[in-house]
């Protein structure tokens, strides 16, 4: 298992490397001159020139890329081209709010999502299995941004109950954690139910209820932790997702993270921004993949790597 | 559809209910503009944030416009975004996943560690750079719908070629002097067909989900074109006082959405009856 890790450590660089390569590649892709956006139409031929040379931006691309990378491994990321602001300081500002967020929205989704697909489970074809289905599939159907309106809506702005923006203190996480949960919510609970119906029919689980075995220990001992595989492959994804994906709870909650910080550079087409966060976040999702592959192992021992 | 799929279809009522939803947002789209009393960008400042009536069924928005007319356009504009970069990110990932699956060797290695590459960007996030490369816009909408569903699909198509070269029709057509583009046009993309319109409708749901959320972001289809996403956009400016310029179009999308899912969910019940009970 350690040596199984150290490798897929390793086996992680190239992966990060060649990321990191189309990401400064779809950068320099882009159609018009960043240097003109930054300096405006007004700007004359010469003084564009002079930018770019500062910049950096006139020398041959494995150059720049060469830069960027090396910079990007000490940890620089450039600064942006409006604030001039460093972006690694900003990011490192901004990223604690999205993963409270994420690692908020996973935790709320996997403890309902598990909860609903036990139930629906146990209760196979009984009238809660049909109302809790439904409302797994709503919960996958309705966008985040939608849903937090409305609970903004509902819990901050007509019951009082709830702060409805920013993230000063604990109460400010319910509505943006339980939001962006929400949709992983109905995705957990469908593949836990799928994977739950499949243990409860095994032989095992057959026999551990014929030697009179109560039935919740059956269920939350014998029957979950096998069922849990799956599970964890989803709850991963969601992780990696919710990363990005909760730019969109941060738009409507004003919270100052990395993906409201990614839309404000993509509206000011401010690249260093983007290129740098893109690489955060993707990063973020391949490491968090990777951290789920050997988690594996560890709910279940029948797993061996070799 | 053979008659026996099609009565595995409707026999499920689930499948009838989704398909009557999407079939009137269907509708309400092809029909557009007949149902629309009014033009959907129309600025009547006098009659602001009006509630429904019956001269505006769903209300008027910030400009007076009416909510109907511009839900009945959005459905358009929300759906062929979907439909046209769905539709085209699948070609291409079938494409790539036939490709990579029948001729194998570093031809599949290439593109499947650039699928892979492409699976390291979570889905939203893709969207994004697509748009931050092309700029806003419906038809840069539509490339980034597209560039978004090629790897799930490239991915699926690729597994299910890798089962079907070998089977023994396949290999009696290669026996028979068949080319390789006449077994795969013939032969494997028909037998794969199946599951990639699954898998097609299944991923239109989401479609309509990333293109109202990068509208809604301001960097899909912009105002004023009556696209859902940015509708709600706008509605959320108001959500304290006039909350059913929000509601208006988030139901909209979430209908559509949890419709597609359903159909889908029904279609592979239907054509592969096996896995229902999975």
């Amino acid at each position: 298992m350690l040596a199984y890790s150290i490798r897929r450590i390793f086996q992680l660089i190239p992966v990060l490397f060649v990321i990191s390569l189309l990401v400064f590649l779809m950068m320099h892709i882009i159609p018009g001159d960043p240097v003109k956006n930054m300096l405006g139409l007004e700007a004359s031929k010469e003084a564009i020139e002079a930018e770019r040379e500062r910049l950096g931006l006139n020398d041959p691309l494995p150059t720049q890329y060469f830069r960027f990378i090396s910079g990007a491994m000490k940890g620089d990321l450039g600064r942006s081209i409006f604030t001039k602001k460093t972006i690694t300081q900003e990011i490192l500002q901004r990223y604690p709010y999205t993963v409270k967020l994420a690692v908020g929205g996973t935790l709320f989704a996997t403890v309902v999502g598990v909860l609903i697909g036990i139930t629906c489970a146990v209760r196979r074809g009984t009238v809660t299995d049909s109302s809790l289905v439904v409302v797994s599939l709503v919960a996958v159907s309705t966008p985040s941004f939608f849903l937090a309106l409305m609970m903004m809506l509902i819990f901050a702005l007509n019951l009082h109950w709830l702060p409805s923006i920013g993230l000063r203190t604990p109460m400010h996480y319910i509505l943006p954690i339980a939001t962006l949960g929400m949709q992983s919510v109905g995705l957990i609970a469908r593949t836990t139910r799928s994977a739950m119906l499949d243990v409860l029919n095994q032989d095992y689980i057959r026999t551990s209820r014929s030697r009179g075995i109560p039935e919740k220990v059956i269920i939350y001992c014998h029957a979950l932790k096998n069922a849990m595989i799956p599970v964890i492959t989803v709850v991963g994804l969601r992780f990696g997702g919710l990363l990005a994906g909760s730019t969109l709870v941060e738009t409507v909650f004003s919270i100052p993270g990395i993906g409201r910080y990614l839309v404000d550079g993509v509206l000011k087409r401010d690249f260093p921004v983007v290129q740098g966060t893109v690489l955060v976040l993707a990063f973020s999702f391949v490491v968090v993949n990777m951290i789920v592959d050997l988690l594996y192992a560890v709910v279940d021992p029948r797993i061996k790597y070799e | 559809m053979d008659s026996q799929v099609f009565k595995r279809f409707i026999k499920n009522k689930a499948t009838i209910g989704g398909s009557a939803i999407l079939f009137l947002f269907l509708a309400m789209a092809v029909l557009g503009p007949v149902l629309c009393a009014y033009d959907p960008n129309r600025i009547d400042l006098t009659s602001v944030y009006q509630p429904p009536s019956a001269e505006h069924i769903l209300g008027t928005d910030n400009l007076g416009r009416d909510t109907f007319s511009r839900l009945v356009i959005g459905a358009r504009i929300s759906l062929l975004v979907s439909f046209v970069g769905t539709i085209v990110g699948s070609f291409l990932g079938m494409i790539l996943g036939v490709t990579a699956g029948y001729f194998g060797g570093k031809i599949d290695s290439v593109i499947s560690r650039f699928v892979d590459l492409l699976l390291a960007f979570p889905g939203l996030l893709l969207a994004i750079v697509v748009v931050a490369i092309l700029g806003n816009g419906i038809p840069n909408t539509m490339a980034a719908i597209a560039f978004y569903s090629i790897p799930y699909i490239a991915r699926m198509v690729r597994g299910i070629v890798i089962t079907l070269k070998d089977s023994e029709y396949v290999q009696a057509c290669r026996v028979m002097g068949a080319s390789d583009s006449r077994i795969i046009i013939t032969h494997i993309i028909p037998n794969s067909m199946s599951q990639i319109i699954v898998n097609t409708t299944l991923n239109l749901g989401t479609a309509i989900l990333t293109a109202s959320s990068l509208s809604f972001l301001g960097l899909g289809v912009t105002p004023p074109n009556p696209e859902w996403g940015a509708m709600l956009s706008q509605g959320r400016e108001v959500i304290r006082y006039f909350p059913l310029a929000a509601i208006v179009p988030g139901v909209a999308i979430t209908l559509v959405v949890m419709s597609f899912s359903i159909v889908g969910d029904g279609l592979r019940d239907a054509l592969d009856p096996k896995l229902k009970n999975n």
